[in-house]
């Protein structure tokens, strides 16, 4: 059973981690316009380099 | 939509300029934040377009696309006016209409919906996190294992209940503080006294503990509050953007410079020119210039009645012909547009009070699950004399019957047909609006700009001879009166073609006149022409000295009126008309729709007085109307539903804004409306019957935790299933 003193932890930090990438994305308004998120996926005007 | 206005060029361009210039330089501000809304983009090619072409175009810093709300925002140089960047985006060929950034700032961020999600995401991750260690106890976990989850789910639970759920805490104590009950109140008490007695449990290393349960409930709680928020910001943002479509400005003529001004910076005794096409800002007095007027909007009279200096004029009307200056008599809030929100205020007081389905439910469950706890509670504790046995039981009870489905079973419902309402272009702006729907048994129709569209279509076109109407058409031509332009219409219907006439010139107030063959012809009013008027509108084209042609017109029905009317009648509804336009006008319209019950010539207190007098017969009404002398009457009705071509005030007084032009889609939302109300009864059945069978067990002591996280889960799913089986 001592595997469980590494195994809660590191499951702990994984669904933290979830936690503070979905409260990035909330931060930095990606569900705003998710209809257009989804369509601007497949338009090629920046694929060659980022948005300056 | 409302379609923009292009406004005439001025006939001398200095004298344009000039105004223009200073315009600018009042506005001038460091950074131009301009929104502009774009009906009809619908894909991945026209964001890249408009994004594109805006950003390349000089004094643009930046701009962006939301497809999901169909915007585009704007950062610009301060001298690019939004006016500029709705016609560069329609030269790109995309509809665009200017929105006024004021009205919008509130939906820009949704701070409250952001606080809901942040509390939704670390309910969830903190009941995922507690569920997988409860596995863990259910399966056998003994002694100083099942000690360790107890410790590490408590570590977890106590700071996510804390963060997440504060809305429940904050709405029971509002409740309790002014000695009320509401559904937050036992959702408190079953968190609190579950996480409570867990802890206690825990301490004494006990063998249930119920953490999972509580954050489990947060979360499913949350998720109906959730989709409740996102139900009402859609509709609420769609609102604001009909609002944000009518940018408040005017122009001021001062020393004979004309300049646009914002509608707040007009005091009374400015001078005003309202242009053909633009509504009156304010109350006041013609000055100077002949024109017709369409009230439609304020009183439903269909015809334009005449302006002439000297009278006068109030906020909402349109102008039709020739430019009018008029002076201010009163503006902003001394409007009579705006006087018209004391009408309405009355009329609220008198609207009956809607206690919505949830309040009942709550109001019959709240007592009932504290009576029921507290009883179970008493009767283990005198039965065994163990406090510790007494708490765990009454926790349980609480848990148990906990209005996990309750929370969820309005919600769900709503969001679906809302959905659906929505989608058919209807925007449900008032949360009990479905559920005051439903109840409806006598629809009240408004006539004009409701059930007819308040533009007139020519009725005699084949009685007319060909040649009349070719001189007609070249004479209608140039004007945007709207029965000029019904001419047109028909006209181009038939395939004429105008004929060649000289010397064209309005003559605001009374018609059109030219010369065709040396001949003098007019086209125009009954006095000015020498025509007799009959029972339908009508115009007169004379042509030298020949008798005079008349023109009849009939106001069109607006798309869907007739199927609306009479699905409203099969489904059993009553169906009345009532107008402020003339009996004859009222009367035609009602034999044409087949509605016997009509009312003509009523005043904004005569509408809403009548519906008063139905309500207090026990009927509910739903209202559909539009205009200003609608306004009382929509916020007395028990429903109201107004189109989007509606004035402003009339949609804030109303529950549901049709989106579309179509007025059928009005029965079938009293379909929709009734089965979401069913479903909304069956979901409340649903949730009674888990607690039927669930109750007796955790009285009885037997609810273990995995019996309340199975009872949980299970009603919840069936609630929501059962939402979206909603047709």
């Amino acid at each position: 059973m001592n595997i469980l003193a590494y195994l809660i932890p590191i499951s702990l930090c994984l669904g933290g981690a979830g936690l503070a990438f979905f409260v990035y994305t909330v931060r930095s308004n990606q569900y705003d316009d998710p209809e257009g998120d989804a369509r601007r996926i497949l338009s090629d005007d920046y694929d060659e380099r980022p948005k300056s | 939509m409302t379609a923009v206005v292009h406004q005439p060029l001025s006939a001398c361009p200095a004298c344009a300029a000039v105004p223009a210039a200073q315009a600018v330089a009042d506005v001038a501000q460091p950074e131009a934040q301009i929104a502009l809304s774009l009906p009809t983009i619908h894909c991945a090619a026209c964001i890249s377009k408009v994004e594109t072409g805006l950003n390349a175009h000089p004094g643009v810093i930046s701009a962006r696309v939301n497809l999901t709300l169909k915007r585009a925002s704007i950062e610009a140089e301060p001298d690019v006016t939004a006016q500029e960047m709705a016609d560069f985006v329609e030269s790109l060929g995309y509809e665009a209409h200017e929105l006024d950034p004021g009205t919008l700032s509130s939906t820009a961020t949704d701070k409250m919906g952001r606080e809901l999600l942040m509390r939704l995401a670390v309910a969830g991750f903190a009941s995922m996190n507690v569920m997988l260690l409860s596995v863990a106890v259910w399966s056998g976990a003994e002694d100083a294992t099942r000690d360790l989850f107890h410790w590490i789910s408590a570590a977890i639970a106590l700071p996510a209940i804390a963060f997440a759920g504060q809305p429940f805490f904050r709405n029971a104590w509002g409740a309790l503080r002014h000695g009320r009950l509401n559904m937050d109140v036992p959702i408190t008490l079953a968190i609190l006294l579950a996480v409570g007695t867990s802890l206690w449990e825990t301490t004494l290393s006990g063998d249930h503990a119920y953490f999972d349960a509580a954050l489990t409930l947060t979360f499913f709680l949350l998720a109906g509050r959730y989709l409740d928020h996102r139900t009402r910001a859609v509709a609420r943002s769609a609102a604001e953007e009909l609002t944000a479509l009518e940018v408040p400005r005017a122009t001021r003529v001062r020393d004979g410079v004309e300049q646009q001004v914002a509608l707040a910076d007009l005091s009374v005794g400015d001078s005003i020119l309202v242009r053909p096409g633009g509504r009156m800002p304010v109350d006041g007095e013609i000055t100077q210039g002949m024109s017709e007027l369409d009230r439609s909007l304020l009183t439903g009279e269909t015809l334009p009645v005449q302006a002439a200096p000297g009278q006068l004029v109030s906020a909402g009307e349109v102008n039709l012909t020739g430019p009018l200056i008029i002076r201010a008599n009163a503006v902003g809030k001394d409007t009579s547009l705006h006087q018209m929100a004391d009408l309405v205020a009355i009329a609220e007081s008198g609207r009956s009070r809607y206690t919505s389905l949830a309040d009942k439910a709550a109001k019959l469950y709240a007592p009932g699950v504290h009576i029921l706890s507290a009883l179970a509670f008493v009767g283990w504790y005198l039965a065994t004399f163990d406090l510790r046995t007494a708490l765990n039981i009454a926790a349980a009870v609480l848990i148990i019957t906990c209005p996990c489905a309750l929370g969820l079973a309005v919600p769900a419902v709503t969001t679906a047909a809302s959905g659906r309402l929505f989608r058919r272009g209807m925007l449900i702006k008032h949360e009990t609006a479905i559920e005051r729907l439903a109840q409806v048994d006598t629809v009240v129709f408004d006539k004009t700009g409701t059930l007819t569209t308040g533009t007139p279509v020519l009725i005699n076109a084949e009685a007319i001879p060909e040649d009349k109407l070719a001189i007609a058409m070249a004479l209608a031509q140039g004007s945007s009166h709207p029965l000029a332009r019904a001419i047109v219409q028909a006209g181009q219907a038939t395939g004429a073609n105008p004929e060649q006439v000289h010397d064209i010139t309005e003559v605001p107030g009374f018609g059109t006149q030219a010369t065709l063959k040396g001949q003098e012809i007019r086209l125009g009013r009954a006095s000015w022409t020498g025509g007799q008027a009959g029972e339908h509108t009508t115009t007169f084209l004379r042509i030298g000295e020949d008798a005079p042609v008349a023109f009849e017109f009939t106001d069109q029905l607006r798309a869907g009126a007739a199927e609306a009317v009479s699905a409203l009648k099969k489904a059993g509804h009553t169906v009345y008309l009532m107008s402020g336009d003339t009996t004859p006008a009222v009367q035609s319209l009602a034999n044409r729709l087949g509605i016997t019950h009509w009312l003509a010539e009523a005043l904004p207190a005569d509408k809403s007085t009548r519906i008063q007098a139905m309500t207090e017969k026990g009927a509910h009404v739903l209202m559909v109307g539009d205009g200003l002398n609608d306004t009382a009457a929509l916020s007395a009705a028990h429903v109201s539903i107004s189109p989007a071509s509606a004035l402003d005030a009339a949609r804030v007084a109303s529950d549901i804004v049709l989106l579309g032009g179509d007025l059928a889609p009005i029965a079938e939302a009293c379909t929709t409306a009734r089965s979401a109300t069913r479903r909304i009864r069956e979901n409340f059945r649903i949730a009674t019957v888990y607690n039927v069978i669930a109750v007796p067990l955790a009285v009885a002591g037997l609810a273990t935790p995995l019996i309340a996280a199975l009872a949980m889960s299970f009603s919840s799913i069936t609630v929501s299933l059962n939402a979206l089986r909603l047709r």
